[in-house]
């Protein structure tokens, strides 16, 4: 595997690996000795050409954390907002000898364009993509999830997820159900009908218009951030209606199995696609996803880069 | 110059000597005596073709194509008429604009260049152009299309519809619901939902070309579908013809053969408006084009500078170039599966296309006294698609690297020789 674009690029076996991987590496951070001097003189470029903050800070922490050096490098201010191309940005990357390239991007594909040109010889890594995917969003819900309920299993089977809310936007969305149902889970998908993708019925999942038919029945409720901007183009009638069909609120939340937890990606609408009070719970797990994003992060970059011959042969 | 072609092969599939002289097929008894033998060896003779879809970017974007490196890569394809659209910059939405396009294909003198004229003010959709004055220009243009942008008023088309009449005009739609396509990517379908693209859905297509021929049937005028993508289009139009409604409709050589499936990797090389779409439609569309509900092939060759394809598939232009590899395509998805015999194609791509836009010298019976505009190819010779070695000035063919069918060998002009040989 030389870089990470979609879930679709790893096995099942690779999917298992990376969870393992990032397991042993919380381990090791829980311990005195924070820092690991695997990725010592290797460059790491945090490309970000859309504004987000957690995945930015969670890619740098794992960074540093490998002792890598990272240089970010995003919109506001710098060329990208200057209008200059994804080709030329890559170019000055490989100039610059980056080993890897953490992209964010608002057009979908943009971090398979930049492997798949010979635009720069560095790893891609996808850190979220337009509407396409979010890989290491959907692994480290896989690990915060198997550590959660998988009784010691290294995948996910038998559980049964429900991810609720823009699924047809949702980068999260899809490349959590490729990894979930990799893991052997069962995912159920919560929308109202416009907010599905067209086809949606061959993907391997089960379809709901309705949270409260499906929420007393699931170990793991992933909730999905509601962007302004669906609202202002009439995908549903207003927020309230919304929320009132598809917000995790305190009374469905009391219909949930005795075990089971609440996630979302972040950042949260409070009071939109969650209530405050389910979004601060004993269930939810939204805060640990954070911190489980840091190992899974560092147990990509090691994966892919920590293989490769060290230039000037220091280790 | 005086030609001889000896032992061709009419799209009747008679053994045939054609002789040219002084622009016109002649009786071989009557040339020249220093006339040229050409040795035709069994090849295929086809009418000169006629393209009523083509882009050439000038005026305005010269450094993607010119008229000249258009007509150029035109005869190379077989091409004695291209039709210039209308999305250049300036507009051609007034007689100066398409006097000019048409003097500059005169001056370059390789193929006729028919200018179409824009139906709308800079193509906004909102008021007419001054449609009397191109047709009544040099440039006698019968050909009135937005294509880029959908005539998307009701009002305005059905004006338009009405308006042309005049001079028997025909209104070439690019049929695309705006409201239905907003920021829209590529076909809407699953292959859409799993890139994250947004999706086009074929009701868009469909939605407009089911009210522009029920316009035509209460207007009784003439409106062409330019390059149909959608099976549901194909069966809309068939259905309207059946009621006599004076509908045509062409399809592009890539709708033909490509589908939504090379979007996979976020190449936009396989970007283009309308979009590639499914294997479904690829084969209503050759049944279509072969029983004729579909009338004409046209390129839709729409060339593009290397940096706007060398991006992002969002950031990316819509469009192929197509010329020189349309005759090609047709063989291999209509002859070579059986579909369609070189009489269709001579059709398909020849004498119907010259019939919609009234080019009266193109499209004509390959007889004693038409004016020689026709095209030689090697029907059983092979090529490559070489993208660095095609005339047009741009690179964006979808199918460098496809071996194809079909090698064009002589292009006549007018009677000359202005490609091949």
């Amino acid at each position: 595997m030389k870089h990470l674009l979609s879930i679709n690029d790893l096995s099942r076996e690779d999917a298992i690996l990376i969870l393992d991987t990032a397991a042993e590496l919380s381990r090791i951070a829980d311990g005195p000795m924070k820092k690991l001097p695997t990725l010592r003189g290797r460059t790491i470029v945090n490309l970000f050409a859309e504004d987000s903050t957690r995945t930015r800070i969670s890619f740098e922490a794992a960074a540093k954390r490998l002792s890598a050096d990272v240089i970010n490098f995003s919109a506001k201010g710098s060329s990208l907002s200057k209008g200059e191309s994804l080709k030329d940005t890559a170019l000055t990357l490989q100039a610059m000898g980056a080993d890897a390239v953490v992209i964010r991007h608002p057009a979908s594909g943009a971090p398979t364009r930049l492997a798949e040109n010979q635009w720069m010889s560095g790893a891609v890594i996808n850190a979220g993509d337009g509407t396409h995917e979010h890989p290491s969003q959907a692994l480290l819900d896989a690990f915060t999830i198997r550590k959660h309920l998988a009784k010691g299993a290294t995948d996910l089977a038998g559980l049964r997820v429900a991810i609720v809310g823009d699924i047809l936007h949702s980068r999260v969305a899809r490349s959590n159900v490729l990894l979930l149902t990799k893991l052997g889970a069962h995912v159920t998908l919560i929308a109202p009908p416009t907010l599905l993708p067209f086809g949606v019925e061959s993907w391997p999942v089960s379809i709901s218009y309705d949270l409260d038919s499906v929420i007393s029945n699931v170990d793991v409720l992933m909730m999905l951030r509601i962007q302004q901007e669906r609202m202002q183009e009439r995908f549903f009638p207003n927020a309230r209606e919304y929320s009132r069909y598809f917000g995790l609120n305190r009374d469905r939340m009391n219909s949930m199995l005795p075990n089971s937890i609440v996630m979302h990606p972040g950042p949260m609408n409070r009071g939109l696609e969650i209530t405050a009070d389910a979004a601060d719970s004993a269930r939810s797990v939204i805060v640990e996803q954070v911190s489980n994003g840091v190992s899974v992060r560092m147990a990509i970059l090691y994966l892919l880069l920590a293989g490769l011959p060290i230039e000037g042969g220091i280790n | 110059m005086s030609y001889l072609l000896k032992n061709g092969i009419l799209p009747n599939g008679a053994k045939t000597d054609l002789a040219i002289q002084d622009q016109l097929l002649v009786s071989p008894d009557a040339l020249d005596k220093n006339h040229r033998i050409i040795e035709l060896d069994g090849k295929q003779i086809l009418p000169g073709l006629v393209d009523l879809h083509t882009h050439l970017r000038e005026p305005g974007f010269e450094e993607a194509e010119t008229v000249a490196t258009g007509s150029l890569s035109a005869v190379r394809g077989g091409y004695t008429a291209i039709s210039a659209m209308a999305n250049t910059s300036p507009v051609a939405d007034t007689a100066g604009v398409v006097e000019q396009v048409f003097r500059l294909g005169q001056l370059t003198g390789l193929c006729d260049v028919f200018p179409i004229g824009a139906v709308t003010q800079g193509l906004n959709g909102e008021a007419l152009s001054e449609i009397g004055a191109m047709a009544d220009s040099s440039a006698r243009v019968r050909v009135f299309s937005d294509d880029g942008k959908c005539v998307f008023d009701p009002l305005i088309m059905r004006r338009a519809l009405e308006y042309v009449k005049k001079f028997d005009g025909v209104i070439a739609q690019h049929a695309q619901e705006p409201g239905l396509t907003i920021g829209a990517q590529m076909n809407e379908g699953e292959i859409s939902a799993q890139l994250g693209l947004k999706g086009w859905p074929a009701v868009a297509e469909e939605a407009i070309i089911a009210r522009d021929v029920l316009l035509a049937e209460h207007t009784k005028s003439r409106l062409h579908i330019c390059h149909l993508t959608t099976a549901g289009g194909v069966e809309i139009i068939r259905g309207a013809k059946s009621r006599g409604v004076q509908v045509t409709a062409e399809v592009t050589p890539h709708h033909l053969l490509l589908t939504d499936d090379y979007a996979k990797n976020y190449d936009p090389i396989f970007k283009v408006n309308p979009p590639l779409r499914l294997e479904s439609d690829v084969l209503a569309l050759r049944a279509g084009l072969a029983d004729g509900t579909i009338d004409i092939v046209a390129t839709d060759h729409a060339p593009h500078s290397l940096e706007s394809k060398d991006c992002e598939w969002a950031e990316a232009s819509f469009g192929m170039v197509g010329l020189e590899t349309a005759l090609s395509i047709v063989i291999k998805t209509m002859v070579e599966t059986g579909v369609m015999d070189y009489l269709a194609v001579a059709d398909r791509l020849s004498i119907a296309p010259a019939r919609i836009g009234r080019y009266e010298t193109h499209g004509q019976s390959l007889e004693v006294g038409k004016v020689a505009n026709l095209t030689i190819v090697d029907t059983a010779a092979k090529w490559i698609v070489d993208r660095d070695l095609m005339s047009t000035r741009s690179k964006n063919t979808p199918f460098h690297g496809f071996e194809l069918p079909g090698v064009v060998t002589h292009t006549f002009f007018n009677g000359k020789l202005v490609f091949g040989g």
